[in-house]
């Protein structure tokens, strides 16, 4: 009892920084992560509004004229469209028009009738598309799809691609040569060709897209992962919880996967990068989310056909909204790989 | 050649290479720069063999590196250090003076010549590189004297080497080569930093022949740094022991081994294993320094335990066999264990020695089952271990537990100590719940006398003994009935290495553990040892009790291992 006493007395500010924290404490050092960290975290805030619908709600309402003008070019002056009114008085062909008894009628009936739509701007903040829609709304929305198709693409391949990859290397044998085999067949197949397969077979929608980016995305993961099993499965540690009865489970996931968990976290921080680029791509050849939502690529699609009119706002709201996530969760994950390179970590 | 009488009066001829007031340290992060080295002075006379020892963290490659310039580049070498090589002060020259000295005035020899040989050049290619740097033979010249060098080391069949493979080489072999290369421009000093390390017994043996040989036919100084005073103690002329920095005891072999004035040089020298001696209890660097230097009582021998105890372990013909791909379809048998049988009565101690490659790794991972066998049987305690189901083999995995001799390796380095020492428990269902096992832990880490605040630290957090000392610990927790000691104190420096030695005895002592004893380390497995199998090959070549393999060696090898062990100095009249 006295020693239960005395152990329960140990105070925990006795306990000591993990790897993490170690971890995490150089990447506080470097000023560039920490601004990439937070660009990254205020593009996390922004999805999180669009999608409780704090941002970006109305985003299909056509709030401008088409292609309306960003505000600071000012409103468009269409030469073509300006009919001069005539002047002069105003000719009664009230004898020969059938209908005229009932102008004053329908006037009325016109007045009472309150149309509910507004006025469709001549300018918005900046732009808008073809049907009037705010892009910066649009970009919204679409930095939200985007961002959690690539994110949750980038988890499924991992989480596809650390299990095959631990399986394989953890008992190697039979199963690691399927696996192998399996892995060489896959990655024999040009990659668009395969993205190109799944999409055929599964439809279009946002779900798919994700289905198709973890499909095709697992293996490099499944390849770093398997090595890393390889190398850490004869570890001394390993041994060791086996002669103490740990279960072939344990020593995978409990012992192993947290010694290699930092190769898994940066390969799914350069897979989020990969597969924004990825949909991008997709949406931009017609593969990827569905019409009737909206996401960099599509936007980028669309504004392929605006250029030609000298409609660039859309591209660059797309452009800038993606190249400054991109980059900065690029650096992030380069900063990440720095302060968990195990080479670093000093014993 | 008189070289061990200029060593001796080293003030008469002036020294080789003076080194005044060295001080390095080295700028870590944002704190306060560690100070590696703290005002080391020595001298080497021309033509004598200065060796520096001490411990891990003593700063003798530190200082050693710093003479020729091969600091990491946060290291900062104070403007007052001196050291002199022939009218060049190596400290503060300019770096192209000191390059054009290194591999021509002064070379070196690393630790592992595995990794100091390039793997994608022949070996015969790297020699002659070296000595085309630094004089201006043609290639194939080069080539001849690298071919001479070659035999001139012991390299059997020297032509046909000069175009093999790094790795086609035996260890003992990349070092000759290393050493080849070092001596090829006739240097004046030769620095060898731990060169027979990584090498087996014998193999380390003719090393040290080599040197020997080279170093009166060149006329050579040689700086060796060692951690091993037995083989200091036989090859150098002077001695330099340092510690923490800063040296303790500096002076001839001759006074250092024959009356050793300082505390800890005396420490070093009584707490490792002696072959002729068996104390109760190995000498720690805490009894002589805290007795002021003043050499305890002697301890009382160790009586040898009877051997008619019950019988734990019963092994007959256990075999192990590996197939390698050679080809497409080749495959190639190699045994690691052959056709072993022993046995090890309750309480006893058996202890397994070999170099690299003789198997007995192996044999140990085989009777935990860690490996499985290709043929054989052992009996624990009566049962069939190899052929056990799952439920037996988890009894028998909380009956046998196994010590690995890297300690910076066997514990996971993302689990607290605390949970290291839980999950045993954990898995074996031992203590009825967190707290039971939470006061468990708390006297197991009291017994291997350790903190009890370690509980919420990681492994990185601690030094090789004590991460050893947790291993015993989680080991213990399971209360085994065998203990495999695989290499356990190999890693450890000897004044730890005795600490840990002395747990593993008193835990025998208390809770009456069988050991199997596994080491390359022929004077410590005869330390704990109460019999003793020698392996070679995979095959068991000796068997019997520790004290009639040393008086009285039957084999051909197990003679030879016993020749190899370096006995340190010995008085001239032994000779």
């Amino acid at each position: 009892m006295n020693a239960i006493a005395s152990f329960a007395a140990v105070p925990d500010s006795e306990s000591s920084p993990g790897v993490w924290q170690l971890a995490w404490r150089r990447l506080r050092g470097d000023r560039v992560a920490m601004v990439a960290l937070a660009v990254v975290a205020a593009y996390a805030a922004l999805v999180v509004a669009s999608l409780v619908g704090l941002v970006a709600a109305d985003w299909t309402r056509e709030v401008g004229v088409p292609y309306a003008n960003p505000r600071f070019l000012g409103p468009t002056v269409d030469e073509s469209v300006k009919i001069e009114r005539p002047s002069g008085p105003r000719v009664d062909l009230s004898a020969v028009d059938p209908l005229a008894p009932r102008y004053a009628e329908w006037d009325a009936r016109a007045a009472q009738i309150q149309s509910v739509s507004a006025p469709h701007l001549s300018t918005l903040t900046f732009g808008g598309d073809r049907l009037g829609r705010d892009v910066i709304a649009k970009a919204i929305k679409g930095t939200q799809v985007s961002i959690l198709v690539g994110v949750f693409a980038a988890l499924l391949a991992t989480a596809i691609g650390t299990a095959l990859g631990a399986v394989a290397g953890y008992f190697g044998g039979v199963a690691g040569d399927l696996m192998e085999w399996f892995y060489n067949v896959f990655t024999a197949v040009p990659g668009i060709l395969l993205i190109f397969a799944f999409a055929a077979v599964f439809g279009r929608g946002t779900a798919t897209v994700v289905l198709i980016l973890a499909l095709t995305g697992w293996t490099a993961v499944y390849r770093l992962v398997r090595a890393e099993y390889l190398k850490h499965r004869g570890r001394e540690y390993v041994l060791a919880a086996e002669a103490i009865g740990a279960s072939h489970f344990s020593r995978m996931f409990e012992h192993i996967l947290p010694n290699v968990s930092h190769v898994v976290l940066v390969q799914l921080s350069l897979l989020v990068v990969f597969f924004i680029k990825a949909e991008v791509i997709l949406s931009f050849l017609g593969l990827g989310v569905p019409i009737d939502s909206v996401s960099w690529g599509t936007m980028l699609n669309e504004a392929q056909s605006e250029l030609i009119l000298g409609k660039w706002w859309q591209l660059a709201a797309a452009t800038a909204f993606m190249a400054v996530f991109v980059t900065a969760f690029s650096t992030l994950t380069d900063a990440l790989r720095d302060a968990l390179d195990p080479r670093l970590r000093q014993g | 050649m008189t070289t061990s009488s200029t060593a001796q009066d080293g003030g008469v001829a002036a020294p080789l290479l003076a080194v005044r007031d060295l001080r390095v340290s080295f700028r870590l992060g944002k704190s306060k720069p560690f100070e590696a080295v703290r005002g080391v002075s020595f001298e080497i006379a021309p033509r004598s063999t200065v060796a520096l020892v001490g411990e891990s963290g003593s700063g003798k490659s530190v200082s050693a590196m710093s003479i020729v310039r091969l600091l990491p580049d946060n290291a900062i070498v104070d403007a007052a250090s001196r050291a002199e090589f022939g009218g060049v002060d190596l400290l503060h020259a300019p770096l192209d003076q000191v390059r054009a000295l290194r591999g021509r005035d002064i070379s070196f020899v690393f630790q592992e010549p595995q990794s100091s040989l390039n793997p994608v050049f022949t070996v015969g290619d790297q020699v002659a590189e070296a000595l085309r740097l630094h004089t201006k033979l043609t290639r194939s010249r080069a080539r001849a004297r690298a071919e001479e060098l070659f035999s001139e080391v012991g390299i059997p069949q020297p032509r046909d080497r000069m175009n093999a493979y790094p790795h086609e080489l035996s260890g003992g072999q990349q070092q000759r080569v290393m050493i080849a290369a070092a001596i090829a421009c006739e240097p004046r000093l030769l620095i060898a930093d731990e060169p027979t390390t990584a090498l087996d017994v014998t193999v380390q043996r003719q090393i040290i022949e080599l040197l020997r040989g080279l170093q009166q036919r060149y006329a050579m100084s040689i700086l060796f740094i060692s951690h091993d005073l037995g083989l200091v103690g036989e090859f150098a002329d002077a001695v330099v022991v340092m510690r923490e920095g800063q040296v303790r005891e500096r002076g001839s072999t001759v006074g250092i081994f024959g009356a050793p004035q300082d505390p800890y040089t005396r420490s070093l020298i009584a707490c490792r294993p002696r072959l002729d001696q068996r104390p109760r209890r190995l000498p720690t660097i805490e009894d002589f320094l805290a007795a002021g230097g003043e050499q305890t009582a002697e301890p009382a021998p160790r009586p040898l335990r009877p051997n008619h105890g019950p019988q734990l372990i019963e092994a007959a013909g256990l075999r192990k066999q590996y197939r390698l791909k050679t080809g497409l379809l080749r495959r190639r048998t190699i045994e690691a264990v052959r056709d072993a049988s022993f046995t090890l009565e309750r309480g006893r101690t058996l202890g397994v020695v070999g170099e690299s490659g003789s198997g007995k790794t192996t044999l140990g991972l085989l009777l935990m089952r860690l490996v499985e066998a290709t043929a054989g049987q052992v009996r624990f305690d009566g049962e069939d271990v190899l052929r056990m189901k799952r439920e037996p083999l988890m009894k028998f995995r909380r009956r046998v537990q196994v010590i690995f001799q890297n300690p910076y390796a066997s514990l996971n380095p993302r689990f607290t100590i605390g949970q290291i020492l839980a999950e045993p428990m954990r898995i074996h269902a031992i203590g009825a719940d967190e707290s039971e096992r939470n006061a468990r832990i708390a006297a197991l880490l009291d017994r291997v006398g350790l903190a009890r605040a370690s509980l919420h630290k990681y492994p990185h957090e601690f030094s090789g003994g004590q991460r050893q000392r947790i291993a015993i610990a989680r080991a213990l927790s399971l209360r085994p009935d065998l203990l495999i000691c695989d290499e356990s104190v190999s890693a450890l420096d000897v004044s730890v290495q005795a600490n840990v030695l002395n747990l593993l005895l008193d835990l025998q002592d208390e809770f009456g553990i069988s050991y199997l004893f596994i080491s390359h380390d022929l004077a410590v497995v005869k330390y704990m040892a109460d019999e003793i199998l020698v392996m070679n090959g995979g095959d068991i070549v000796e068997r019997g009790s520790a004290e009639a393999i040393y008086r009285d060696p039957q084999h051909d090898y197990t003679k030879k291992l016993l020749a190899s062990i370096p006995r340190g100095y010995m008085p001239p009249s032994h000779v």
